[in-house]
């Protein structure tokens, strides 16, 4: 999304002179007003969604305070209710998921800023955009059917035999998961990081990499000891961006998690995650406390999207401007 | 060639090499995702998956014809609330808002862009299912069509933007007003790039699941008017994928194969429509 900040200058004259109502029988005023009101619709709808979710989740933030965030019984029945092992599975999930997206997408991105010939990675870019409208039921349609079943067979015993000393990959090999949520995840977020990361690559100046070069750097040494540095402020923003996505994401993770609320040191236990328990529970929370503590749930996802992207957002606008403030020197 | 020399030119040809593979591996998953879907869900796509309804648990066969048009519904009615809000937000921001003005909207559209879909849909549930007490496909839309929404502004307000000064000064001059600008020359020319926007808006929404969850929910039946619970694509695809059923996973796959195909279909027509306009934006 392109963050540009210039308005476009008053191209009218000068409309203070004439009196509101010639400038109301104009129409312009009339305009002005209605636009203002369906723009005005939108921060309406934002600070709405705020206060609903902030409102209806009163009644756990009174009854369990900071302890919803600490406890893990979650027991619909004595209407008991902690958060923790749906904080866990979200945010292991996307720590695997970035372990495995973060260097695919970043080398991807190299390879079409740095190294493809502008129509191979104008064609390859189009493909990424075309993975990134790909529908996330889609994917937890593959994951089910694709990656679980080779994961059971295939990937977690092979990681059994060969790194099973460590806690991480022991204990059964059910296919659901951590671990396979943590792809898919993967999948999902590695065309957000090639997208954005390759803008920011080739927003840096042609100077820097020239004067690498000449100074008898190779090509690689140019690029990884110069340029990415160089970017190194908007890829952190492109990373944020795409751990975002991944702590929000629904139904792929549903799908393959395994839906058990676990916290376990092993990736291949099942486990569950904030968006899945919503997904999965909302339409049969019985009782105001079941139904408002999915509720803050949805409240802690929200603030956790919304801090990451605005730090995302800033990370980008300033190498964006440092990178066209650069190039006019 | 010393051999320090000779170890620095082969790590470099290395490691191009390798984020040449990185992006070969990032692209070939779509041809994956693609031919998989095509594989299976190809051969269960029939006359009786448009046409029919579902049966019942245990009997084979049906098809999908309700879901189909519950997610056209959803998809019509989304447009009817997210378009008029993002176009006519996009064309204040871009010729009649003063800075700080546009700084919060902007903000607001940028943070509701960020909002995981499933808040959405809780956001929809409380604002449209609780008053009405049940769920409906306008409950569904109106969570589709708040997502819509800041797409739609934020490119409305960019193409209009890229649209040069001198177009709407010449209007001007020949004594139009300042709407009369905007809706007969600034518009026209920026019209191709704000139809791909609202193509891409609809190509996205159309695909997510999350938000109809609790708000659409689901029907095995046709679902009249707008103040019913419908079947919608995503939903079925989500349903039938995660039941122990074979014949319902067969259509699944058919349903993905249909939905992807109609989302790409939508995406590369979009990005035509915007390349042969490209010249204005220049």
């Amino acid at each position: 999304m392109a963050t540009s900040t210039t308005t476009v200058p008053d191209a009218g004259p000068s409309t203070g002179s004439r009196s509101l109502l010639a400038r109301l029988t104009s129409g312009d005023e009339i305009a002005r007003i209605i636009t203002f009101i369906f723009a005005a619709t939108v921060v309406l709808i934002t600070v709405l969604l705020v206060l609903q979710l902030w409102h209806d989740s009163s009644l756990p933030r009174h009854k369990f305070g900071l302890n919803f965030f600490a406890t893990r019984v979650w027991d619909p029945i004595a209407e008991e209710f902690g958060a923790l092992p749906f904080i866990y599975g979200t945010l292991v999930t996307a720590t695997v998921s970035l372990l495995i997206a973060v260097p695919l997408g970043l080398g991807a991105a190299i390879f079409l800023a740095e190294l493809a010939p502008q129509k191979i990675s104008d064609t390859l870019q189009f493909f990424i955009d075309l993975l990134a409208a790909v529908p996330s039921v889609i994917y937890g349609l593959l994951g089910v059917f694709i990656v679980i079943p080779l994961m059971r067979e295939y990937l977690q015993p092979f990681l059994k035999r060969t790194l099973g000393f460590l806690p991480l990959f022991q204990g059964p090999a059910y296919g659901v998961g951590f671990f396979t949520a943590g792809i898919v995840l993967a999948i999902m977020v590695i065309p957000y990081i090639i997208s954005v990361s390759r803008e920011v690559l080739l927003s840096v100046p042609r100077d820097q990499r020239e004067a690498a070069l000449a100074l008898g750097s190779t090509r690689w040494e140019s690029t990884w000891k110069v340029v990415v540095p160089f970017a190194r402020t908007g890829i952190m923003g492109s990373i944020f961006l795409a751990l975002a996505r991944a702590l929000g994401e629904t139904m792929a993770v549903t799908m393959v998690i395994g839906n058990t609320p676990t916290i376990s040191a092993s990736l291949f236990s099942p486990g569950y995650s904030i968006a899945a328990v919503i997904a999965n529970e909302f339409t049969e929370a019985t009782g105001e406390i079941y139904l408002q503590s999915l509720i803050e749930l949805a409240l802690v996802l929200f603030l956790l999207t919304f801090i990451l992207n605005g730090l995302a957002r800033m990370l980008l606008l300033v190498t964006t401007q440092k990178g066209s403030g650069m190039g006019q020197v | 060639m010393s051999p320090r020399l000779r170890w620095r030119k082969f790590v470099s040809g290395f490691m191009l090499t390798l984020t040449g593979v990185c992006a070969t591996v990032a692209v070939s998953v779509l041809f994956f995702i693609l031919g998989y879907l095509v594989y299976h869900g190809g051969s269960s796509i029939n006359w009786n998956f448009f046409t029919k309804l579902p049966v019942p648990v245990g009997e084979i066969g049906g098809g999908m014809a309700n879901a189909i048009v519950g997610s056209a519904k959803l998809l019509l009615l989304a447009s009817l609330l997210g378009v008029p809000i993002g176009f006519f937000g996009g064309v204040y921001l871009a010729e009649f808002s003063n800075s700080s003005i546009a700084f919060v909207v902007r903000y607001a559209a940028d943070l509701l862009n960020g909002v995981p879909s499933i808040v959405i849909g809780i956001f929809a549930y409380a604002l449209v299912v609780l008053p009405f007490k049940h769920f409906s496909t306008l409950a569904g839309a109106f969570a589709l069509g708040v997502m819509m929404i800041p797409i739609t502004l934020r490119s409305t307000e960019e193409f209009l933007h890229a649209v040069p000064r001198a177009l709407r000064e010449g209007s001007m001059a020949l004594g139009a007003s300042r709407w009369r600008t905007i809706m007969s020359v600034v518009v026209p020319a920026a019209y191709r790039g704000i139809m791909t926007a609202i193509l891409l808006a609809l190509a996205r929404v159309a695909g997510e699941t999350a938000p109809l969850l609790f708000t659409a929910f689901g029907n095995r039946y046709w679902s009249p008017g707008v103040s019913q619970p419908t079947a919608s694509l995503p939903v079925m695809i989500f349903t039938y994928a995660i039941s122990p059923y074979d014949d319902w996973h067969r259509q699944a796959w058919a349903a993905g194969l249909v939905l992807l195909a109609l989302i790409l279909i939508v995406n590369i027509f979009a990005r035509a429509i915007v390349s042969r306009g490209g010249t204005i934006l220049r």
